[in-house]
């Protein structure tokens, strides 16, 4: 069974910064992490093939640097990496994205074996959008899972895959057929720590790299800016608020008096608190 | 690296003027998705009615809803809530394919739906149902999708202008789909107002076939297992709303943050922080990539009040907050605030509403 496991380097946003100025993000010295939602596909993908036997590869689009990513991919324990970058992929937008990772995974396809499963994570923490999983199902025509939180069982002969998916209040059992897009819900599995030997493959490996012609990209209007239907217009700090918080005295009273005066200021901006407050309380 | 001609430079297509393609011209209204599942329409659909309202007045267009579902009878009071949260008109699709949510037969009827009667203007809401149809619909379509809007407007030239928290919620951008349609856009539940509701108001229904056959549809739901008591709709829709944050400084003084949740009968909750050192389950992290609220009271206790906290609980009515450093940025939006340290202020807070609610119910 061949697995692709599409997953994106991003900057660790617990350390992002903005300048306080200009309120651009400063990226310099950001360290960049694998998209910790991308990891829960990867884990999902290794144990599925520890168990079913076969490959997985990695794809990622990104600058060169990206490749940092698909060595640690291959430390935790994937077969293959392929990185696809170029800069005719630059300011993609969700659709453009879905676009050349697409005809990445087709070629993937052509030239190591038609995957039966692509994951990815459910979103990814710098853009939070959750719709390039989706946008590659679509253009490869993949039966679209998102948001599974277990692959139950895989018939590889009868090609078919049941999966229990988050759905809105409650869990679907779903069974589909392969090939099938999944993404990967947070905290369903728990992600290995990669061996001594495959650190060290992961380390010294050859990637694979391709640019837009060598991955079978032959419109480029259909890539980066060009093939990006959403423009960004502007970027912005939010505006602060005019008035700042009234702030309650503190001063050397006891703890007692400042809940008191809180709860007086409280009932006095809102008048029909008491009374719902009151209604609540005799409802115990 | 490639050989291949040099792009235009990337500046030169944010900048170009737009004109909107010919076949896009007669593209027009606005649509509303109307989440429809188990014999109730999601929130979030009559908050969007409530903002897509607003979009087509500017416009000078109609208001539209489109709802999917498997039986047309039951789908009535659907139809007829949807007028009376503003829609002027209601695409219905009744068919046995579409009982329950699956991707594939609902993406194939809304693209015909868009396909037969353009609008300009789609919104839906970012549940994972809403998530996993707008990505497919807007590939398929091949327009522009923008996901988790916090702001929505038209702007001079007619266009949507969709603003979302960007960077991990460290910044906000204005992002336009100016020559494709239909715009699309999603929005959390919770994100807008509630629009009131206009009793007997009247539209007009359209049914459209949806010209699916079973065995065409690959997907099968084996099971639907309902998820019991989901704390997610209540802190979500709660009205009063408790937090902590890291000034709590360990996990065990949540407990005084649930102790005041309870004596108020509200719900509990927390920043990110705390789920990121495991003090609590993410169902119950409040936030931009946690859930959005819009309680009258919102008490945080011991949280900062970064960006990304703030775009979740900006649309509360009342903020206290409570923190030892005087320059947070929490003090910055919320209405009250209190610089001392939360642990011991907490229990007071619990210990001076529950005397005031005993004493009261006493002389009520």
């Amino acid at each position: 069974m061949h697995i692709v496991v599409c997953i994106k380097q991003v900057p660790d946003s617990a350390q992002i910064r903005v300048h306080p100025v200009t309120n651009t993000i400063m990226r310099q010295g950001v360290p960049t992490i694998i998209n910790p939602y991308d990891l829960f596909a990867l884990e999902e993908a290794l144990r599925l093939r520890d168990w079913l036997g076969g490959e997985v590869t990695v794809l990622t689009m990104g600058p060169p640097m990206a490749e940092e990513s698909l060595r640690k991919a291959l430390g935790i324990g994937a077969d293959r990496g392929v990185l696809l970058t170029d800069r005719f992929f630059a300011g993609s937008d969700t659709l453009a994205t879905s676009y050349a990772l697409a005809q990445a995974v087709r070629k993937i396809g052509e030239t190591w074996g038609i995957p039966e499963i692509v994951f990815t994570g459910k979103q990814t923490i710098d853009g939070d959008t959750a719709q390039v999983g989706p946008g590659i199902a679509r253009r490869l025509a993949l039966q679209q899972l998102t948001y599974v939180a277990a692959v139950q069982e895989v018939d590889l002969e009868n090609k078919t895959i049941t999966v229990l998916r988050r759905a809105e209040g409650g869990v679907q059992e779903l069974k589909t057929a392969i090939p099938a897009l999944i993404t990967m819900l947070e905290g369903t599995n728990e992600v290995r720590r990669g061996t001594i030997a495959d650190v060290l493959r992961g380390a010294r490996a050859e990637l694979v790299v391709w640019n837009a012609q060598t991955a079978g990209i032959t419109d480029v209007s259909n890539c980066g800016l060009r093939g990006s239907p959403t423009v960004v217009k502007r970027v912005f700090a939010p505006k602060p608020r005019a008035t700042k918080a009234v702030q309650i005295e503190v001063g050397d009273r006891d703890m007692g008096t400042i809940a008191e005066d809180v709860i007086a200021r409280l009932y006095a901006v809102q008048p029909a608190l008491e009374a719902a407050l009151l209604r609540t309380a005799a409802a115990y | 690296m490639s050989t291949a001609p040099t792009p235009p430079a990337a500046a030169s297509r944010a900048g170009m003027k737009k004109e909107l393609p010919e076949r896009f011209k007669s593209y027009k209204h606005v649509w509303v998705f109307i989440e429809y599942e188990h014999g109730e329409i999601h929130p979030v659909s009559l908050e969007l009615l409530g903002e897509g309202r607003k979009l087509a007045d500017k416009l000078g267009v109609e208001l539209i809803g489109a709802v999917l579902g498997g039986n047309r009878a039951a789908m009535q009071d659907a139809v007829v809530e949807a007028w009376e949260y503003g829609a002027d008109l209601v695409y219905v699709v009744a068919d046995p394919t579409l009982e329950h949510y699956r991707n594939d037969p609902y993406t194939r009827v809304m693209t015909d739906l868009v396909n037969n009667y353009k609008p300009e203007i789609i919104l839906l809401g970012a549940t994972v149902l809403g998530r996993d149809l707008a990505g497919a619909v807007a590939t398929t379509l091949l327009t522009g999708l923008t996901a988790d809007c916090t702001e929505l407007a038209i702007d001079d030239e007619g266009s949507l202008a969709a603003t979302r928290p960007t960077f991990g919620g460290s910044l906000l951008c204005t992002i336009h789909t100016l020559n494709f349609r239909p715009q699309m856009a999603t929005v959390r539940p919770r994100v807008m107002a509630m629009p009131g509701r206009t009793k007997g108001r009247q539209g007009r229904v359209i049914e459209h076939a949806a010209n699916l056959q079973e065995f065409d549809i690959i997907t099968k739901v084996l099971r639907f297992l309902p998820d019991r008591n989901s704390n997610k709709v209540q802190l979500a829709y709660a009205d009063i709303v408790v937090a902590g944050g890291l000034g709590l400084r360990s996990p065990e003084n949540l407990q005084l943050v649930r102790a005041l949740a309870e004596v108020l009968g509200g719900e509990w909750g927390g920043s990110r922080p705390l789920v990121q050192k495991g003090w609590m389950e993410a169902e119950r992290q409040i936030g931009q990539t946690g859930k959005t609220i819009r309680p009258k009271i919102y008490i945080a206790a011991g949280i900062s009040g970064a960006i990304q906290h703030r775009v979740g609980v900006e649309g509360a009515d009342t903020i206290i907050a409570i923190n030892t450093d005087k320059n947070a940025p929490i003090f910055d939006f919320a209405h009250f605030g209190v610089v001392t340290n939360a642990i011991e202020f907490l229990p007071a807070l619990t210990t001076a509403f529950r005397k005031r609610l005993s004493v009261n119910r006493l002389a009520s």
